[in-house]
């Protein structure tokens, strides 16, 4: 779930807001856009993907993140390199090449099947 | 309060990629075109947030003639050989003019574009942007809540709510096209917290048919707690229970229901990626970034760290059921009205088995592009006339109260759904003992919600959500219960074996009173 906007990062766009797909955003005092509905956070990423600041964190959870935890300090976060990863990694931003344009997986074969003993 | 009130040609409701396509060839027809979505355009669904594998076949015979026969058997050969046909055509074109006309980005593979996936967030980026210049007007956080009828029952528009703006709209229209996605419970799989099977309701409460609903009991696999239903990479994965040994027969694909009964059980599965090379590691993270989302923020190495999975519910989005369509232009029974993407059934390519991932997204390009184009003429043919009809609303529950007695609201049947669908024993590995009361429990909240249940401005839209959904499962479940066989991905444990006596597909409707109906297969002929 989103978890954090960084006042610091946030350039006031609003994009966050518009580009929700579940509506989780409001406008906020001062222009920072304010987590009004958690709850409603579907934890699809694309927030992030679309912030041109890398001022928002999603966390993998699809439930709140406890107090205290890592994933809601930005410090942690950016210091990690987690803040804005996503958006790099598909090469979003000015100055990048399109992860489009690298994106081929592996190739498929059958499905393995669990053996009853592993070697 | 004040109402927003349009008028258009065409309205599709959802802005995914089937909406997407059907907005653009609606437009290219000269049709004047609204699109609704109840979140953004852009990001809204599966798609944009997961991205797929597309059904990318060169035009040359024996490529197709490979690509259609490979999945024959396992949907139960209820495919139509002339549809997968002309989706393998329309994918073609329309995968190319992605290129040509959006200028999406595709990989370079000894000189060639490599066009057999794409990047979600990229490709629904683009197809805003296009069919923005195509002239389409988008309103996004604006869910339909119910559609228009005219006099003769022809669909002439949808009315629905602005969130953003706590306003009520209404589009009148010629035709309007269903693309608001499949149903897939509220589960929280990856981007489809919007798909809520909304559609198929409104289609039916205008007097369409589904078609396929037994086909809606698809499960993808995610870490535990996350929502990241990315399943392709766990091919190359083992599964173990929580004491650390091996469990046997689980897998990704052909293993899956052995991951249910064992969390069913236990409530804890297991899992590394321990199948891939170096190689191989690297070419997935570029191949799909979002895979690693969960386990780079969490800490995880996946190929050297057993870390637990769950299922979670992808319902009729990666099923194959929907909505009946009734003719090459996507067409329902009703007529104005349209279905496409995985609103609509995927049986005609697809058959009893999951369309998920490239099949379902060759659907949605191809089925918006016939839709659109269904609907744009449709249009055209009314003439100027259309738009000065009489309309009323079509919606029941939620908006126009019914005659029982009994009550229950959204809380309700969010409960229900979460109770009697999500489980994996109720849907997944199905039994008819346990289908029947879980049906009962749906009909019973269905008879409340039909109740004196109203809701009003921002409350309508999540209370119809919910209403759609509950529609949905019992459709499924009724489905479930009169095919008393085992074909493609509608399993029943008490019938083991496929029934060549059942070898047809099951059209099902009704919202009070269910009812269900056999259907010839059709375009197997062409196969000769």
């Amino acid at each position: 779930m989103i978890e954090l906007v960084s006042e610091s990062r946030c350039v006031s766009c609003d994009v966050c807001i518009a580009v929700c797909p579940t509506n989780v955003f409001d406008a906020g005092a001062g222009g920072i856009p304010v987590i009004a509905r958690q709850g409603d956070c579907q934890t699809c990423f694309m927030c992030e993907a679309h912030c041109p600041a890398d001022a928002l964190f999603v966390a993998p959870m699809t439930h709140p993140v406890p107090e205290g935890s890592p994933l809601r300090d930005e410090a942690h976060l950016a210091a990690s390199g987690l803040l804005g990863s996503y958006r790099r990694e598909i090469g979003w931003g000015r100055g990048r090449k399109p992860g489009a344009r690298l994106a081929v997986g592996p190739e498929l074969g059958p499905a393995r099947i669990t053996p009853a003993a592993l070697p | 309060m004040s109402t927003l009130d349009l008028t258009a040609d065409v309205v599709v409701a959802g802005g995914g990629p089937a909406g997407t396509w059907a907005a653009l060839t609606a437009a290219e027809a000269g049709a004047d075109v609204v699109l609704l979505d109840k979140g953004y355009c852009g990001t809204s669904g599966p798609t944009a947030s997961g991205g797929t594998g597309v059904w990318y076949v060169q035009p040359e015979p024996a490529a197709r003639e490979k690509a259609m026969a490979s999945r024959e058997a396992l949907g139960g050969f209820l495919q139509d050989r002339r549809w997968m046909g002309r989706v393998l055509d329309q994918t073609y074109e329309n995968m190319n003019r992605l290129q040509a006309e959006a200028r999406y980005p595709f990989p370079i593979i000894d000189g060639k574009p490599y066009k057999q996936g794409v990047q979600g967030p990229e490709y629904m980026r683009r197809m805003r942007s296009w069919i923005k210049r195509a002239g389409v007007r988008i309103l996004d956080h604006s869910p339909v809540t119910e559609l228009l009828v005219d006099d003769t029952g022809t669909v002439a528009g949808v009315r629905g709510h602005r969130r953003r703006h706590d306003t009520a709209y209404r589009v009148r229209a010629g035709a309007v096209v269903l693309a608001t996605g499949g149903c897939a419970f509220l589960s929280k799989a990856l981007g489809c917290d919007v798909a809520t099977g909304d559609g198929a309701l409104f289609a039916a409460e205008a007097g369409a048919e589904m078609s396929g609903m037994e086909f809606s009991n698809a499960y993808g696999i995610a870490p535990a707690f996350t929502s990241v239903t990315k399943t392709a990479y766990y091919s190359f994965a083992t599964f173990f229970r929580g004491d650390g040994t091996p469990l046997a027969g689980a897998g990704s694909q052909g293993g899956r229901s052995v991951i249910a009964a064992e969390l069913l059980r236990t409530g804890i599965v297991l899992c590394q990626i321990d199948q891939a090379t170096a190689g191989q590691q690297e070419q997935m993270r570029l191949g799909q970034p979002n895979f690693f989302l969960p386990f780079d923020r969490l800490g995880i190495n996946p190929f050297t760290d057993k870390f637990p999975v769950t299922l979670l519910l992808e319902g009729t989005v990666r099923g194959t059921g929907g909505i009946r369509i009734v003719a090459d232009d996507c067409s329902t029974t009703v007529p104005g009205l349209y279905a496409a993407g995985d609103a609509a059934t995927r049986e005609l390519i697809c058959g009893a088995f999951t369309g998920g991932g490239s099949h379902n997204s060759a659907w949605a390009m191809s089925s918006g592009t016939f839709a659109g184009r269904g609907a744009a003429a449709f249009a055209t043919a009314l003439g100027a006339g259309a738009r000065q009809r009489k309309v009323s609303g079509a919606g029941g529950v939620g908006i126009r109260p019914g005659a029982t007695a009994t009550t229950a609201g959204r809380r309700e049947a969010l409960d229900v759904i979460r109770r009697q669908v999500h489980p994996y024993d109720k849907n997944y590995l199905r039994h008819g003992s346990r289908l029947r009361p879980a049906l009962a429990h749906l009909d019973e909240v269905w008879d409340g919600l039909r109740g004196a249940t109203v809701a009003h401005d921002g409350d309508l839209p999540g209370l119809r959500q919910a209403a759609a959904m509950v529609a949905n499962a019992r459709w499924m479940y009724t489905s479930a219960i009169a095919r008393t066989e085992s074909r493609g991905m509608a399993r029943r444990e008490e019938h083991p074996e496929q029934d060549p006596n059942q070898y047809h597909r099951l059209a099902v409707g009704g919202l009070d009173r269910l009812w269900t109906r056999p259907e010839s297969v059709t375009g197997r002929l062409a196969a000769a």
